[in-house]
């Protein structure tokens, strides 16, 4: 019983800050625009998460400069992708090698010197720091971004399924012609999830430097960005989808962690395969064929055929 | 069409001119940070060109990025995103560090079966990426990332296991010497050698102080080889058309999956080799604990992109890659400029390379000041 509890308790931890980049990474997709950026785009958020909240000693602050930073990075991407007609995947390769560059750049050039951010003040725990401490259920009292995680992913399907635009954004990303043709300004419309999809990836930054660890380092953010479109794509571009394989992906994790500190004489480094052989194994036998938006990545040009 | 028009609407105008750009966003940066960039550009440019050695380094460094380019390039002329070639890079280095150091065998029939298996190994994952793709329709992106964090643990598992662990090290046992693919090896370090090179300052200093190996030249004759592959034979017509329109390629009787799974065969082999050679080529001559991931598959793709996907531009794209990035090493002790900046810039040059429109744009700029000027002398000659 306690194992359970410990494991769904890290699942969650772990989980969180991709659930963030698939969010992200839905909302673009679902407008036409494929991101490949999102690691990027959670690198920014993950600097200005800690540095926002170390110089104001506000985490929510923090987590706000988050966001808006992310963004700022996703406006190179919506400029380059919608405006300019370009080819998105270079374009996000562009932004994970830029925005790293510029995120240590600026921590070095604001901590003289220095690869990672002093320690800053974490965002609160749902229950206060020390709710539910000494009894079984400890591990339950999970940081408040898991439940903002949840909360966002439970507002993208209303706004994606049940409102007007929502149903404008997935036409854009099946047929931009014609939204188009209805006066739906595709331009418009792919520029606003652009932007959300990088504020979205920049939260996830910051739940892993402000949540779950408390300081920016050189390797806070590794790969997370890319297992996030790995789970758009996994959840099948649905918000409940990506959620749910976030916290497979979690889940595995959980596992690493619990079995490593068992009896198995299994090899860490092998014990550390599971979660990305288990993504394998559960996309051969259950997933399968997805189909992505139809106009996923292909930048629309007004007036061509 | 005057000659400046045409170069903007040529090939390598996009490339040069987000190069200028990526120069030119690093320059305010580098303003806004208070640091002098003419002196940083400087110390760039005599830290990646200087010295003999410093273009021999660039050379070593500049070759597995232009393997892993090719094969990134490979894979997206056949309509395949590799975001693997980081894994089938790893592989590559793993396989090459177990048989080379396993085998000893004389060093002609070594240094190819080395050099083999490091390629089979990124043939058969990227083979298996491809066969996933083809058989269950599962996207190459999600399995190859889940590869590369595979070989990644594979690697560090190799480095610890009992068989190949070097003591007291965090790396396996170095590699034959046998399978080394260093340029005169042995002769340079042979009295004779010594004494020859000591006429010829440069040459020493290139042989004697770097591992100049035989890596580059192979990975020129990889990208010609690839390039004639594509444009020139009925396999390269095959995966090309698979690339361009799958649907159509079925229509006309190409059979789809197994292109798919040849392609990602071939693009892995490409990346397995650049593993592969790093083990032979340069010191410590074997795998070492990896704490992340190396950036040599992320670096391809920039070079890939920058060539415009075409194998033989990656060659150029591949040199200006390492020298920023050995250059970029100089800047930092000489100015006290993160190398960061190396990043910043490298990606600006990919963003910018991912705009078609960027050179034609200034072109028809100028297309249409010429156009307007020789309409006003035309006017001027009716009216006389």
């Amino acid at each position: 019983m306690d194992n359970f509890i410990l494991l769904l308790g890290i699942t969650l931890m772990y989980s969180t800050p991709l659930v963030f980049g698939a969010l992200g990474g839905v909302i673009s997709e679902r407008s036409g625009v494929t991101n490949i950026g999102i690691e990027g785009m959670m690198v920014i958020g993950a600097i200005a998460g800690a540095a926002g909240s170390y110089f104001t000693g506000n985490p929510w602050l923090g987590f706000l400069a988050a966001g808006v930073c992310g963004a700022l990075v996703a406006l190179l991407h919506a400029v380059a992708s919608v405006s300019f007609a370009a080819d998105q995947t270079i374009s996000g390769v562009a932004i994970n090698m830029l925005a790293p560059g510029l995120a240590l750049f600026m921590c070095r050039q604001l901590f003289e010197g220095a690869a990672m951010t002093p320690i800053a003040t974490k965002l609160p725990k749902i229950l206060g720091e020390d709710g539910l401490a000494g009894t079984p259920f400890a591990n339950l009292n999970v940081n408040v971004t898991t439940v903002i995680a949840l909360l966002f992913t439970v507002i993208m399907w209303f706004v994606l399924y049940k409102t007007k635009w929502g149903l404008r954004v997935r036409a854009v990303g099946e047929h931009p012609a014609a939204a188009d043709t209805l006066g739906i300004n595709v331009y418009r419309v792919r520029y606003i999830c652009v932007l959300v999809s990088g504020m979205l990836a920049g939260l996830g930054g910051a739940s892993m430097t402000i949540a779950i660890i408390s300081q920016f380092t050189q390797t806070a953010i590794s790969g997370h960005g890319f297992i996030a479109m790995a789970a758009v794509i996994f959840g099948k571009w649905k918000p409940f989808g990506a959620y749910g394989a976030c916290l497979l992906f979690g889940f595995t994790q959980a596992l690493v962690i619990l079995l490593g500190g068992g009896e198995f004489v299994i090899p860490s480094q092998i014990l550390s395969m599971l979660p990305y052989v288990m993504t394998i194994i559960v996309l051969v036998i259950f997933v399968g064929r997805s189909v992505a938006p139809k106009a996923d990545g292909i930048p629309y040009v007004k007036g061509s055929r | 069409m005057n000659k400046v028009e045409k170069f903007l609407r040529g090939r390598f105008a996009s490339a040069l001119v987000a190069v200028i750009i990526g120069f030119a966003v690093a320059a305010v940066v580098l303003v806004a940070a208070g640091y002098d960039p003419i002196a940083s550009f400087g110390a760039l440019l005599s830290g990646a060109f200087g010295k003999p050695k410093y273009i021999s380094n660039v050379f070593i460094k500049a070759t597995p990025i232009l393997l892993t380019g090719i094969s990134v390039a490979f894979a997206f002329k056949t309509g395949l995103f590799n975001i693997g070639a980081e894994g089938q890079y790893i592989l590559g280095t793993v396989l090459a560090t177990v048989v080379g150091c396993s085998l000893n065998l004389p060093m002609p029939l070594q240094v190819p079966i080395v050099l083999l298996s490091g390629m089979v190994g990124g043939a058969l994952l990227g083979a298996f990426v491809g066969w996933l793709k083809a058989k269950f329709g599962i996207h190459e992106v999600i399995t190859s990332i889940m590869c590369n964090w595979i070989t990644f643990y594979l690697c560090n598992f190799v480095v610890m296991s009992d068989a190949f662990h070097k003591p007291n090290s965090t790396s396996a046992v170095p590699v034959n010497p046998s399978s080394y693919t260093i340029l005169f090896g042995m002769w340079k370090k042979s009295e004779a050698g010594k004494q020859f090179l000591a006429g010829i300052p440069w040459l020493r200093e290139i042989l004697l102080k770097t591992d100049l190996s035989a890596g580059f030249l192979i990975a020129v004759v990889v990208a010609v080889i690839i390039s004639i592959v594509l444009k020139r034979t009925k396999l390269g017509y095959e995966l090309r058309a698979v690339g361009l329109n799958r649907d159509a390629a079925r229509f006309s009787g190409i059979a789809v999956e197994r292109n798919i799974v040849l392609s990602m065969l071939i693009s892995g082999a490409i990346s397995g080799l650049a593993g592969a050679l790093s083990i032979t080529g340069t010191s410590p001559h074997t795998i070492t604990l990896l704490a992340a991931m190396e950036g040599y598959g992320f670096n391809g793709m920039s070079v890939a992109f920058i060539a415009g996907c075409a194998p033989l531009g990656c060659i150029p794209a591949s040199i200006l890659f390492a020298s920023l990035i050995y250059g970029g090493m100089s800047v930092q002790q000489a100015m006290g400029v993160p190398s960061d900046i190396i990043n910043i810039m490298i990606g600006t040059i990919v963003f910018f390379t991912a705009l078609p429109g960027i050179a034609p744009f200034f072109a028809n700029k100028i297309q249409r000041r010429r156009e307007a000027k020789e309409l006003a002398s035309s006017q001027g000659i009716e009216r006389a």
